[in-house]
């Protein structure tokens, strides 16, 4: 164990239990994961990608390139995951990766002897001769070699959900800075959001020893926690990433709710995604540091400065007993004063720079340390198990230093991704050698570190001003000026990207394997560009996006072409700036859920009879009723349609789209995008119509009727109904403002029924007895009436899909179901039944009505034999489009009905129409089957196809070819009207 | 990306749908070389860097259609009208 006596910010009467690797180890309360592995002296946690190098942990935060663990089993297993920002729990199982059989005996580490293969550029060259063996050979021999976690591959047990926040000032990061704009923006009354990624407040001031009104740096973030936790207009995000800026002042961010526990709660999800608007934003993102390239500088055992000193004062873990630290900053010396104030031992610190202030070099003048100044780490020396000693440069000199742990300090990057998402880009800072935000979207300001502000008491006083400047942009007076006293740690940089000479890979990139090398290779091939130099050797395209790796990659370009920081550049980042996990963006949108669920009022009711339901659009239909015995849908069907065509059935039409217009002007809207006339349509009559797009194509076909002088009811079909309705506001609020009409879908409001066959008429009446006469005289084919059942008003219309004699009768959705009750009550006695969707279908097809096969944004009117339909005597949406010459040419396909010469031979929509003898050649393609059914009526397989100069053709015999299903079968093309030509049924 | 409603207020991007450029205006069908005219209408468009009016639905909320003020360079949104009350 390494973890001290005392100190840090862990509860030591909490023990925890974790697994890594099937050992058992125990942790405190206020560890991560990271940090438990620290004490436990853990020091090898997983393999690189790679060359399945031994890695150890690199950072303290979400930077991590390199303890990236399997945590959880079985449905739960989740990869990738940087144990450095995984909060410990009772119970956590972790298990390292790309190791194979196991973490200290890697047999696939023998890919570092084929190293020169996996050198920048590898993924081009290596592979790309000859073509066949990139599947067979190289491609499984990838897979397996290199490669990070595994995903579970079953479906993910939890519940993700999506939120939207609403604020005044968003405040992103709880350090110094953050929690002074937080509190600032506050205190001025401003509604304020304030998301910390970590599960406590206070970023550095929780790591660090410093002191802020003379108070510990952790009690003071504590005490402007209690402060904004009780005030109502502040909400405290913690454990929530923002992870995207997005147009408009919103931001993306991610709550783990639930990763913290070893299951969510019942009910609630494990992780939430927030949509954060927000008026002003304040990001207090804060710096990672960076690391140093040098010989073996990846071996376990080296880590940042800055994550020690983190692992000391904040966890209380020693993450080395002797310890060298390389730093070419001031604050790097603090991370040795801090290790021998916890009692380890540090051999010595090593200074590139000729001149260190005493200020920073006297404290530790007593200490052992041995003082290098004008020296360089060239190489970490040891294995597996960690650092055994660290080899160092100095004036000709080559010294080796005794140490278990090494560590480094090259500086620090701003986290300037989400001041880039927008399209901005970091601008390079000579003075503090590195990249700060370029141009802020709008609405966002920086403080603190991100905006190279490293200074406790700069923090302080950039958040306190950002945060005060925030709420007044938000109308807010200003508070009083209240900037806590702290002083500002020296923090003087002298940059030093990569030290040469040791004998070993130097790393740039951990986490994909990138090392100096490899970025020499892309140099000498041409791949100078920094977003040629990424793809070249993959440099910074890893899960961490390159947070550690990206900036010292780019000044070795910035080296080797002899060309400024500021000309090279750095990349762009994207959202998300930090892994989410698919899962979160999906929210409860998945399988079932992927959409909403509209239900019929007679849906229970269908259950009840037997019904299979199907899917139509967002609703759910009835597709058939099965009843006793039957055990196969086809029987069920073949009964439903011959029961109808014989006696009568009843079938729920109710999710056909209904649109109520009304108004002066409705008969002219109705001519202008029907291409038949409504104007002239009498009072109590319907009439079918087709509206087209503008571009001339058929869009839609339905039944409208006229209620009455100045109001008329259009029915859609059940896929169109939301984008007819956008369709017609569009030209009556953009096109024709001028009309006097006003529209409102009312498809939800009525449920609606078809009873159709030749003792329709009799249930009707019986329906409705003495309040309606529905004889022919009364009532004839197509005519619409309002009739009162009782206290409930009604919709009765003669309409017909099926070719019988059929009536469609509409009621407020919530009578829906005892209506379907008693007309099929009405109907069972008269030898009825109810159908669905198929028997629907069935009946349509035999009566060579067209339906969504046929409406399928390639067909003009002409095609579907409807052109006598159009009208030549007004303009209509889609008139002149439709005149173009490929869309009225003789040989377009058009509908015509097919029935197998072989009556027992099955017919498959799908099916390619070819002339008999003709090579099966996608020349000789003359159409296609739409719509296939089996006909009862008929007495064999029937279709609906569009063929070339169809119409013409009938008569002919075709062959319906179907080389996906192995159909190629004789076929007679005929009349697409195979029951009751002349409509005698309908009128009867 | 939020849209202001002249209805509704500053709703979510999602709940809107995307017609395009507002310019094109529907031409006279009565017109000699209303064929071409159509043409145009239908298919041709601009494709400005900088402010566009542009059409949007409000389909999930009041179904008006708005005339949008959008630089497309930077999604930045200079107001919305309605359609309806449109002058041009
Ligand atoms: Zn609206």
């Amino acid at each position: 164990m390494t973890r001290l006596g005392s100190g840090g910010l862990i509860d030591r009467s909490q023990q925890l239990r974790f697994t890594f690797d099937g050992k058992s180890y125990a942790g405190h309360a206020g560890d991560t994961l990271a940090s438990a592995l620290v004490a436990n002296d853990v020091k090898l946690v997983g393999r690189s990608f790679k060359y399945h190098r031994p890695r150890g942990i690199l950072t303290a935060g979400a930077e991590e390139p390199n303890a990236l663990v399997e945590l959880g089993t079985g449905t739960r297993r989740e990869p990738n995951t940087r144990a450095t920002t995984v909060e410990l729990f009772d119970g956590l199982v972790a298990s390292s990766q790309n190791r194979w059989p196991t973490l200290a005996l890697d047999l696939l580490s023998l890919n570092q002897l084929l190293s020169p293969f996996f050198v920048g550029g590898f993924y081009y060259k290596t592979f790309m001769w000859p073509a066949s063996f990139w599947e067979k050979v190289y491609e499984p021999l990838i897979r397996r070699a290199a490669g990070l976690g595994r995903a579970s591959g079953l479906p993910d047990p939890d519940a993700y959900e999506k939120a939207t926040a609403f604020c005044d000032v968003l405040v992103i990061g709880s350090g110094p800075a953050g929690l002074m704009a937080a509190r600032t923006a506050a205190r001025a009354g401003a509604r304020v959001i304030l998301c910390e990624d970590d599960f406590r407040l206070g970023g550095r001031l929780l790591a660090e020893r410093v002191e802020v009104e003379g108070r510990p740096g952790a009690e003071f973030a504590r005490s402007v926690e209690d402060e904004l936790a009780a005030m109502p207009e502040v909400r405290i995000f913690r454990r929530t990433q923002v992870f995207g800026t997005y147009d408009g002042g919103t931001y993306g961010a991610l709550e783990r709710v639930a990763d913290h526990l070893l299951a969510p709660p019942p009910g609630v999800p494990r992780q939430r995604l927030w949509h954060i608007v927000a008026r002003r934003c304040v990001n207090a993102m804060g710096a990672v540091e960076r690391p140093i390239a040098f010989a073996d500088n990846d071996r376990p055992g080296v880590m940042l400065a800055a994550a020690v000193r983190t692992y000391v004062n904040r966890f209380a873990a020693l993450p080395a007993r002797r310890a060298v630290v390389f730093t070419t900053t001031d604050d790097g010396w603090r991370t040795a004063q801090d290790l021998i104030a916890a009692g380890a031992e540090v051999s010595a610190v090593v200074d590139p720079r000729r001149e260190v202030p005493d200020s920073i070099m006297a404290p530790l003048a007593r200490s052992g340390a041995r003082l290098l100044r004008a020296a360089k780490v060239t190489r970490a020396i040891g294995g597996s198990s960690g650092v055994k000693a660290v080899e160092v440069a100095q004036g000709g000199s080559l010294l080796r230093i005794e140490a278990d742990g090494l560590a480094v300090s090259g500086g620090w990057n701003p986290q300037v991704g989400l001041t880039t998402h927008k399209g901005s880009r970091a601008r390079w800072s000579p003075e503090l050698s590195t990249f700060v935000p370029g141009s802020l979207p709008e609405g966002m300001r920086v403080a603190g570190a991100v905006s190279g502000d490293y200074g406790l008491s700069a923090c302080l006083r950039a958040g306190h001003d950002a945060g005060s400047a925030a709420a007044q942009d938000c109308g807010f007076a200003a508070a009083s000026p209240d900037v806590p006293r702290a002083e500002d740690e020296p923090i003087a940089v002298a940059p030093l990207w990569h030290v040469t000479g040791g004998r070993g890979k130097s790393f740039v990139d951990q986490q994909n394997d990138v090392t100096v090398k490899d970025v020499e290779i892309a140099w000498r091939e041409g791949f100078r560009a920094v977003e040629h130099l990424k793809r070249y050797t993959t440099l910074g395209m890893a899960t961490d996006q390159g947070k550690t790796s990206n900036v010292v990659g780019h000044a070795i370009m910035a080296e080797l072409t002899g060309r400024p920081m500021e000309d090279v550049g750095t990349t762009v980042t994207r959202p998300p700036h930090l892994p989410v996990a698919i899962g979160a963006f999906a929210g409860r949108h998945r399988g079932r859920h992927f959409k909403p669920t509209r239900y019929v009022s007679g849906h229970d009711w269908a259950l009840r009879h037997g019904a299979t339901m199907v899917d139509a659009g967002q609703w759910l239909r009835p597709q058939w009723f099965s009843a006793p015995g039957e055990t196969d849908w086809l029987t069920s069907v073949i009964r439903e349609v011959k029961t109808t065509r014989l006696a009568v059935g009843v079938c729920d039409v109710s999710t056909l789209g209904k649109i109520d217009i009304k108004g002066k002007d409705a008969g002219v809207f109705l001519d202008r995008v029907y291409i038949n006339r409504f104007s002239t349509l009498p009072v109590g009559k319907a009439r079918y119509g087709i509206m087209l797009r503008e571009d001339g194509f058929v869009m839609d076909d339905g039944t409208t009727a006229r209620l009455g002088p100045m109001h008329y009811v259009m029915s859609t079909t059940t896929a169109n109904a939301g984008k007819v309705m956008q369709h017609l506001e569009f030209y009556h609020q953009v096109v024709w403002p001028e009309l006097d009409i006003a529209m409102v879908s009312v498809t939800e409001h009525w449920a609606q029924y078809a009873v159709a066959g030749p003792r329709s008429r009799e249930v009707i009446q019986a329906i409705y007895g003495t309040a309606a006469d529905v004889s022919n005289g009364s009532f004839p084919y197509l005519a619409c009436r309002e009739i009162m059942l009782g206290e409930i008003p009604t919709r009765l219309f003669r309409l017909s899909f099926s070719g019988e004699m059929a009536f469609e009768i509409a009621i407020p959705a919530r009578y829906g179901e005892s209506l379907l009750g008693e007309l099929l009550r009405e109907a069972v006695g008269r030898g009825g039944c109810a159908y669905g969707t198929e028997a629907l279908g069935v009946m349509r097809v035999e009566k060579g009505h067209v339906a969504g096969n046929e409406l399928n944004g390639q067909t003009v009117v002409r095609d579907l034999g409807l052109g006598r339909m159009a009208s030549s005597e007004k303009d209509y949406v889609g008139r002149i489009m439709a005149g173009r010459p490929a869309l009225v040419a003789s040989d377009r396909p058009t509908l015509v009905g097919v029935q197998p010469v072989d009556s027992k031979q099955r017919l498959r929509a799908g099916a390619h129409v070819l002339a008999l003898g003709a090579a099966t050649t996608a020349e000789n393609d003359v159409g296609y089957v739409t719509s296939v059914v089996y006909s009862p009526t008929v007495g064999s397989w029937i279709g609906l196809a569009l063929v070339k100069g169809g119409t013409a053709q009938v008569g002919t015999r075709m062959r319906a070819y179907d080389p996906v299903r192995n159909g190629d079968i004789e076929v007679n093309l005929v009349s697409p009207i195979f029951v009751d030509p002349k409509g005698e049924r309908l009128h009867g | 990306m939020r849209i202001p409603c002249p209805y509704c207020g500053s709703r979510d991007l999602s709940e809107f749908v995307y017609h395009g450029d507002a310019a094109p205006k529907r031409p006279d069908p009565a017109a000699e070389n209303a064929s071409e005219l159509f043409y145009t209408y239908v298919y041709l468009r601009e494709n400005p860097a900088g402010p566009l009016r542009e059409l949007w639905y409000h389909a999930s909320g009041c179904r008006s259609w708005l005339i949008v003020t959008r630089d497309t360079r930077t999604h930045d949104i200079a107001g919305a009208v309605l359609a309806m009350e449109s002058a041009s």
